[in-house]
């Protein structure tokens, strides 16, 4: 269905912004080559997909490189691709801020088994990822190998598979205490 | 006198001799009861800040008797689950509610407690009646202070309608021959 409110101003399409000026593209290009497989920004918040196997190489580059210097971690996060029918199917996105230039920078990779994702564990670099890599294993079954101690941090002990997978199931549920039947009609009840 | 079931013991029913003293008794026994809640509150989530609302001076539920809020489960006397209970919360609430003495009552507080609210997801109880018994339901997101405290007013209602003894639980009035 077509609806005018697409061809406006908030237009859900991105315009595309060049990122070849950018110095900390500039730098990932010119230290990893073809490992660095896409490139966007977006009113100057500028991203990086880097592939897997040199992801903490490129870690220890924008944290170590004066001219780079993300000094601050402030979010690792996880997504499933799966609706998208994208592949790879997960991805992992660090937020980065240099405190000393005021910039920020996205770095995401993409851990190249869909069935058991596996990446490398960036907590040696920044331990700010630590519960935020336990988050990820939780929420999405993204193991990190070298994390000091990967296990559940938000889900219970027992609790099986990874909620936020597309494809669990939404309203899947798994008590730790056996639920009562709820009749419809109970007497002496106060609705 | 009458017997419930087939040979079943007798039971005094109202309207003389002892009879007429047990339900007098009972009658007396709620009103003090009812009087004299002492709130345990299992505040979990942003329905809290009602909580508060309610029980600062502005609406005085010292009027209730249900002010004093005791924090713990074994002093207290009415259970006010406040807030959203995940699945990892929901053995702590059970053992809470097991550590109350009778005569207890249970009041869900807020339309999170009462359904699982609009969080039909993998980690939301959907109502803490799957967990525990509840006397009484509050909706609202988060319920007015107005709502709580007319919820307070027909638990009062109920606590006066069931039948009361000076040991053993308190029934419901369903089960009491005399209703």
């Amino acid at each position: 269905m077509d609806s005018p409110a697409r061809s406006g101003p908030h237009t859900l399409t991105a315009m595309p912004e060049p990122t070849h000026d950018d110095p900390t593209i500039a730098r990932l290009r010119a230290e990893f080559g073809d490992a660095v497989l896409e490139t966007h920004a977006h009113r100057g918040d500028v991203t990086a997909v880097i592939r897997a196997d040199r992801y903490r190489d490129a870690v220890r580059l924008l944290r170590d490189d004066p001219e780079c210097d993300y000094d601050f971690l402030t979010d690792l996060a996880g997504w499933d691709r799966l609706k998208l029918r994208q592949t790879p199917r997960f991805e992992v996105v660090l937020h980065l801020y240099s405190l000393s230039r005021n910039a920020r920078f996205r770095l995401k990779t993409r851990p190249e088994d869909n069935a058991e994702p596996v990446l490398d564990s960036i907590v040696d670099i920044y331990p700010a990822a630590n519960w935020p890599e336990r988050e990820v294993y939780d929420m999405f079954g993204i193991r990190f190998t070298g994390h000091p101690n990967l296990k559940r941090i938000l889900m219970y002990e027992g609790f099986e598979g990874h909620p936020l997978r597309k494809d669990y199931p939404f309203n899947k549920r798994q008590p730790r205490v056996v639920e009562r039947e709820i009749p419809d009609d109970r007497p002496g009840m106060i609705f | 006198m009458v017997r419930l079931e087939e040979g079943g013991p007798e039971v005094a029913v109202s309207g003389g001799g002892p009879g007429f003293f047990t339900s007098r008794l009972s009658d007396g026994i709620a009103w003090a009861r009812k009087w004299s809640l002492f709130p345990y509150p299992f505040v979990t989530a942003c329905c809290g800040m009602e909580y508060m609302s309610v029980s600062s001076a502005h609406y005085d539920l010292d009027r209730f008797g249900a002010a004093w809020p005791r924090f713990t489960p074994r002093q207290a006397d009415m259970l006010l689950v406040v807030g959203t209970i995940s699945h990892k919360m929901a053995p702590v609430l059970r053992m809470v509610y097991e550590q109350m003495c009778d005569p207890k009552w249970v009041v869900a507080f807020g339309v999170c407690t009462c359904t699982g609210g609009f969080y039909d997801n993998y980690a939301t109880v959907q109502g803490i009646d799957r967990i525990i018994p509840v006397d009484c339901y509050i909706p609202g997101c988060p319920p007015r202070p107005e709502t709580v405290l007319d919820a307070l007013m027909k638990l009062q209602a109920k606590i006066q309608k069931q039948r009361h003894g000076l040991t053993g639980p308190v029934r419901p009035a369903h089960t009491d021959s005399n209703a």
